[in-house]
């Protein structure tokens, strides 16, 4: 039986990938391609990489977006674990659902309808749009993200270890720091990574919540799109997409490092009754 | 319900900055939003009239309030362009949501029931496309789905058709354009839930006389339900509201709603119909989330 299921299962696996990554290597293939027309192969070329580097809009671009991720991942990281320590250690607080209820909405809106009242905001009082506001909008995109990613991990904590730490003469801050936090360590670097790409292929809220001093890289190659194909466009996403792998490269191999300390770690653990028997 | 308690300094200080980031970029907007809807629409630009103001009397409120309209809100039921728009969200959402979940189960059981040490590396692989640019995933399938693509010079080519196959700019590139986008979305919660079960659950029904199919169906399908919500959700809600992938890929007749949001705003300026169909839909959306969470915090009280 098990051999069946293992081609089967690697038939899937193959078939899935494929699907996943085929646009994908196309894009980038087609990024060297020297001819304009997606259609027809005209010779290897590094040319559009050559333009790329020419295009400052396009280069001023990536700097705006890659500084309002940093900025506003870091403000959303901040207050989505406000507002999740809100949610689960303040019990049944007055206005709990008018909070829960405006923390939670961003996830269920259409990004079109959080940016029309953003936009609308701003306009009414008359404040001008820049960098600034679209931080501003994306810390509201984001936050309820992190606020649910963080909130998860505040939920499955075990709560008796913090009042362990209270009975032991801690404060309740300074429980929640040295007990809770390490916890959920992990769930705030989560938080703070996803927000940080929400912000960074954000379109949508960008559009409404910034102005032209502003223009961030998903806009950029947006209206690139909107005006007709430009190669330089598939050379700019290869590039990005070799920048998250090699990202992503790194990331695994710090994780498997560190599962492999951890394997040990555990390993000797289950070794000790033996050693204290 | 138990009485509501008050919130000690401290919890209010911790409180404080969330709320009041909420409060001034989400809350305030959405009242906003919510007054230019009753506004009149030739007045619906800035600064919007009527507008209060603090030193105005209950009666200068009241003649203001008079002058309300709710022509916004008849026109989204008497003009169905909205209507229409929603439910053909709905539609093309329901139906990619589908597709996701057929593709997305089999992937996910194959990866929950490979070997250990693989697992890491295919989740690796399958939330990578997740970590790059949305929008550059959405532009690759235009250089595939065109008139003269990659797709229809393939099947031109191996003389399968001899005209090329419209598949660009209709409802279908929508939703193939949302089953690649979400199915991240969709495989994740499914793998989760698939390699938590237990195997000696499946060997126990085996034993018991199952066949391989009996096992699947009776066994583990149901065991992995909360993942196929789970998944369903990430995919259904956003996929309702999506803009991007219909105006990249829909063309000028696919209906969806976040566009025909965006249309109204931003090409007819027409701010209140926008702002009347944004509240109907926060609305809409918004009462299941909050009765879920009621029902979680009854839950929690039952479970005291």
């Amino acid at each position: 039986m098990s051999a069946v299921v293992s081609w089967a299962q690697r038939a899937t696996l193959f078939v899935g990938f494929v699907f996943l990554y085929a646009p994908i290597v196309i894009l980038a293939v087609m990024s060297f391609n020297a001819s304009r027309l997606v259609s027809v192969w005209g010779g290897f070329s590094t040319k559009w990489y050559a333009a790329l580097l020419e295009n400052e809009q396009l280069l001023h671009s990536a700097k705006i977006s890659f500084a309002a991720a940093l900025t506003s991942a870091t403000l959303s990281t901040l207050l989505g674990l406000l507002a999740a320590i809100s949610l689960t250690r303040f019990g049944r607080f007055r206005t709990r659902f008018l909070f829960f209820g405006a923390v939670h909405a961003p996830l269920v809106l259409p990004e079109v309808v959080l940016g029309l009242a953003l936009l609308t905001c701003f306009v009414a009082f008359g404040v001008g749009r820049g960098f600034i506001t679209l931080v501003i909008g994306h810390v509201t995109l984001t936050m309820c993200f992190t606020t649910v990613a963080i909130l998860a991990a505040l939920r499955d904590g075990d709560p008796a270890l913090e009042e362990a730490a209270m009975d032991l003469g801690a404060t309740p801050f300074g429980a929640f720091v040295r007990v809770a936090l390490p916890q959920i360590a992990p769930a705030i670097v989560t938080a703070y990574l996803l927000a940080f790409t929400l912000s960074l292929d954000d379109l949508v809220i960008a559009s409404f919540a910034t102005g032209p001093g502003a223009t961030t890289l998903p806009m950029r190659i947006y209206s690139q799109v909107r005006l007709g194909v430009s190669p330089q466009i598939n050379a700019i996403s290869t590039l990005l997409l070799a920048i998250v792998a090699v990202a992503l490269g790194l990331a695994a191999l710090v994780s498997s490092r560190r599962a492999r300390r951890d394997g040990q770690v555990m390993t000797s653990l289950a070794r000790a009754p033996d050693n204290a028997s | 319900m138990s009485a509501r308690r008050r919130l000690s300094l401290g919890e209010r200080l911790v409180i404080a900055a969330p709320y009041l980031w909420i409060g001034a970029f989400f809350l305030a907007p959405m009242l906003l939003i919510a007054k230019i809807s009753v506004s009149q629409s030739v007045l619906a630009r800035p600064p919007y009239r009527p507008i209060f103001e603090f030193s105005d009397s209950l009666a200068d409120i009241w003649a203001k309030a008079q002058s309300f309209t709710f022509d916004a809100y008849r026109a989204l039921v008497s003009d169905t362009l909205y209507l229409e728009s929603y439910l053909s969200s709905l539609t093309i959402a329901a139906v990619s949501t589908l597709i996701t979940l057929i593709i997305a189960y089999p992937f996910a059981l194959a990866m929950a029931r490979a070997p250990e040490r693989l697992r890491p590396l295919l989740i690796g692989l399958a939330a990578a496309p997740f970590w790059t640019s949305f929008l550059i995933r959405v532009y690759a399938w235009i250089a595939l789905l065109k008139d003269e693509g990659l797709i229809n010079n393939a099947l031109m080519a191996l003389g399968l058709i001899t005209a090329p196959l419209q598949m660009f700019a209709t409802p279908g590139a929508v939703v193939v354009g949302i089953v690649y986008s979400y199915l991240p979305f969709m495989l994740l919660p499914l793998y989760a839930a698939l390699e938590r079960q237990d195997p000696s659950l499946r060997e126990a029904a085996a034993d018991l006389g199952a066949s391989p199919a009996q096992v699947f169906l009776r066994v583990t399908l149901p065991l992995s339900r909360e993942g196929v919500v789970a998944g369903a959700l990430l995919v259904f809600i956003p996929a309702v509201g999506e803009f991007v992938i219909p105006d990249l890929l829909g063309g000028s007749e696919t209906l969806m709603i976040g566009r025909t949001l965006w249309n109204d705003f931003f090409s007819n300026h027409d701010w209140p119909a926008a702002s009347a169909a944004a509240i109907v839909l926060v609305a809409v959306l918004m009462i299941p989330l909050l009765l879920w969470e009621r029902a979680r915090l009854a839950d929690e009280d039952d479970a005291r």
